[in-house]
């Protein structure tokens, strides 16, 4: 690609990003030659973030990853933003953000109750006490083929069921505080990361396993300095469809009866009453957590499965 | 052979353990009721009575057995209070997000896989978007389109089926897209193959695999958010609003024939989706 080329490419992208930039900041006149603009930063945008990436600049195009998806996201906001205020669409049909993000400066008390009392309260005990029973269970079962291949296509069927329907049953057993919450995110990690431990105890390969023998290792030793963190990458990966069940599965059961707050309980009443900036500040509130968790989670797996060729860039 | 037994066992494994803990949770009302009336029970005369009660804190397995049936053949399929009715509501939700979300995910996949910039803008919201809980947008969802002027509940339901079910696809898809290696894409270049013609003949076929792995994922996910679609605010039909409904009246029996007919109906969509996996391999000349 020439010289030229370059800077104009980089002209373009420039373009783009201070246009984009000069919107959000003047939103508060939409009419159609902000649409015309708001298209074309995005085109530009778009074509400076392909072309970049395509002159392999590890510099740019590092830049480019952590940018482009921030661009983009930016970008539907202010859509939404203005498509909301020109059109004219009532807050009892979507709140623009700006009403929402004021919704959540508002209320930010309300919010950490309710946050300290889904997450903290249910899904987070929930999500450990689960992934402990099943790591016992694992480990219990481990010795014993017979039970492993009886238990293994069962808790493959159960980890596709719908178990978010055993809600009101524990709802009915453990009551309405965050107990019973937090018994049902158990009961839906549960088999998923059992699933996961089961496969991955058996990823290790024979040789390496001979050759822990031929060490003369134990089977407590072989499972600590082998097998383990062979199964790692298998246990991550449950342990992360686990965590975006765990917050499914503490909202859901607040449907079915919960104190006066809690994020479920105030999404469904907030729905009653039409009041959906205060659903869209617990909604943002639920993805940061959920964002968070996944990535807590990634981050460990990081850290922990350094080794695995899916973790080295 | 060697599959069943251990299966087999571990099953009635689970039948025991739940026998003895039916036992264990609703004798507590057996002797709450004999010490009101003023009299003792033995533990013998106590294990009968925690059989068949109207409302047991945990039904034991023939009980649900017996509503299950009675839920599935004791009536015309087309009666509100049949299962079967209730499970085809479920069922037309089910199968309308998870076409939804194939169709979605695919044309996601196409795009990711064709642009970069797609690639490096979407694809941090993808994984974003499903790490929102979706039961938070479910009632929002369900309000806003009854605003909108859209009738009945079809609709709302198949959006949040589809945002659940649309992932796997267009993970799996991603990954198939681009399993073409160097090699194969540089034999295309050398027949003078555009990317269009790249897509058909190289990309597409070889994405298969991929796809009809994901689709067991999918469909199970569809049917998820289709029950978690029918549990808020006011719905009266399919197997979710029969959970809601026994919840409110305090009837465990319809809770549990309900989540079974759920369970049921699951393990049939992924058979019938295992089944359609293997008559397209099987066309498409692969063995397996």
């Amino acid at each position: 690609m020439s010289k030229t080329k370059e800077n104009l490419i980089a002209v373009f992208g420039g373009t783009g990003l201070v246009v984009g930039f000069w919107l959000l900041v003047k939103l508060d006149i939409p009419s159609p030659f902000h649409y015309a603009a708001l298209c074309l930063a995005f085109v530009f945008q778009a074509a400076w973030v392909e072309a970049t990436v395509g002159l392999r600049r590890p510099i740019w195009a590092r830049l480019c990853r952590i940018e482009a998806p921030i661009y983009f996201g930016l970008m539907v906001l202010l859509l939404w933003e203005g498509l909301v205020r020109s059109l004219g669409v009532a807050p009892v049909i979507l709140p623009a953000p700006s009403a929402i993000a004021a919704q959540i400066a508002t209320s930010l008390p309300t919010l950490w109750t309710d946050f300290a009392q889904t997450i903290l309260k249910g899904a987070i005990p929930g999500f450990l006490i689960g992934a402990g029973a099943a790591f016992v269970v694992a480990i219990a079962i481990d010795r014993s083929p017979f039970l492993q291949r009886g238990l293994l296509p069962i808790g493959n069927f159960v980890a596709a069921l719908p178990i978010v329907g055993l809600a009101p049953i524990l709802v009915m057993w453990f009551g309405f505080d965050w107990q019973s919450k937090a018994a049902v995110v158990v009961v839906m990690v549960f088999f998923p990361i059992l699933v996961n431990i089961v496969a991955g105890l058996q990823a290790s390969e024979r040789m390496q396993a001979d050759l822990m023998a031929t060490w003369g290792a134990s089977y407590w030793q072989t499972l600590w300095k082998l097998r383990l963190p062979a199964a790692m990458p298998f246990i991550f990966n449950g342990l992360k469809i686990a965590s975006t069940l765990a917050l499914i599965g503490a909202i859901v059961a607040e449907f079915f009866g919960s104190p006066v707050y809690g994020m479920g309980f105030r999404i469904s009443t907030e729905v009653g009453r039409l009041g959906l900036d205060m659903v869209w500040a617990e909604i943002a509130v639920a993805a940061l957590a959920g964002t968070a968790l996944y990535g807590a989670v990634s981050l460990i797996e990081r850290w922990v499965t350094f080794w695995h060729p899916s973790q080295r860039h | 052979m060697s599959r069943a037994l251990p299966v087999l066992s571990v099953l009635l494994g689970i039948v025991v353990i739940w026998y003895l803990a039916s036992i264990w949770m609703n004798s507590t009302w057996v002797y709450d009721q004999a010490e009101r009336a003023g009299t003792t029970i033995s533990f013998a005369e106590m294990v009968p009575q925690t059989m068949d009660q109207e409302r047991p804190l945990l039904p034991p397995p023939h009980q649900v057995g017996a509503e299950l049936w009675k839920g599935l053949f004791g009536q015309a399929i087309t009666s509100k209070r049949s299962l079967v009715y209730h499970a085809y509501v479920t069922f037309k939700g089910t199968m309308m997000g998870f076409g939804l979300g194939i169709i979605a995910g695919v044309l996601l996949a196409m795009a990711i896989v064709r642009f970069r910039v797609m690639d490096m803008s979407v694809m941090p919201w993808a994984i974003i978007s499903q790490t929102v809980p979706i039961v938070a947008l479910a009632p929002m969802i369900i309000t806003v389109s009854s605003q909108m002027g859209i009738q009945g509940r079809d609709i709302p339901k198949a959006i949040i089926a589809a945002y659940l079910s649309f992932f796997p696809v267009l993970v799996s898809m991603v990954k198939g897209l681009r399993s073409p290696d160097q090699m194969q894409l540089d034999l295309l270049k050398t027949y003078g193959a555009g990317q269009g013609a790249t897509f058909l003949k190289l990309r597409l076929p070889a994405s298969m695999p991929y796809f009809f792995a994901s689709l067991k994922v999918a469909i199970a996910a569809s049917l998820v958010g289709t029950i978690v679609g029918e549990l808020p605010t006011g719905a009266i039909e399919g197997l979710g609003a029969r959970m809601l409904i026994g919840s409110q009246f305090g009837d465990p029996l319809i809770m549990w024939a309900s989540l079974f007919a759920a369970a049921i109906l699951a393990g049939l969509l992924i058979v019938a989706v295992g089944f359609v996996e293997r008559f397209a391999r099987r066309r498409m000349g692969v063995v397996g």
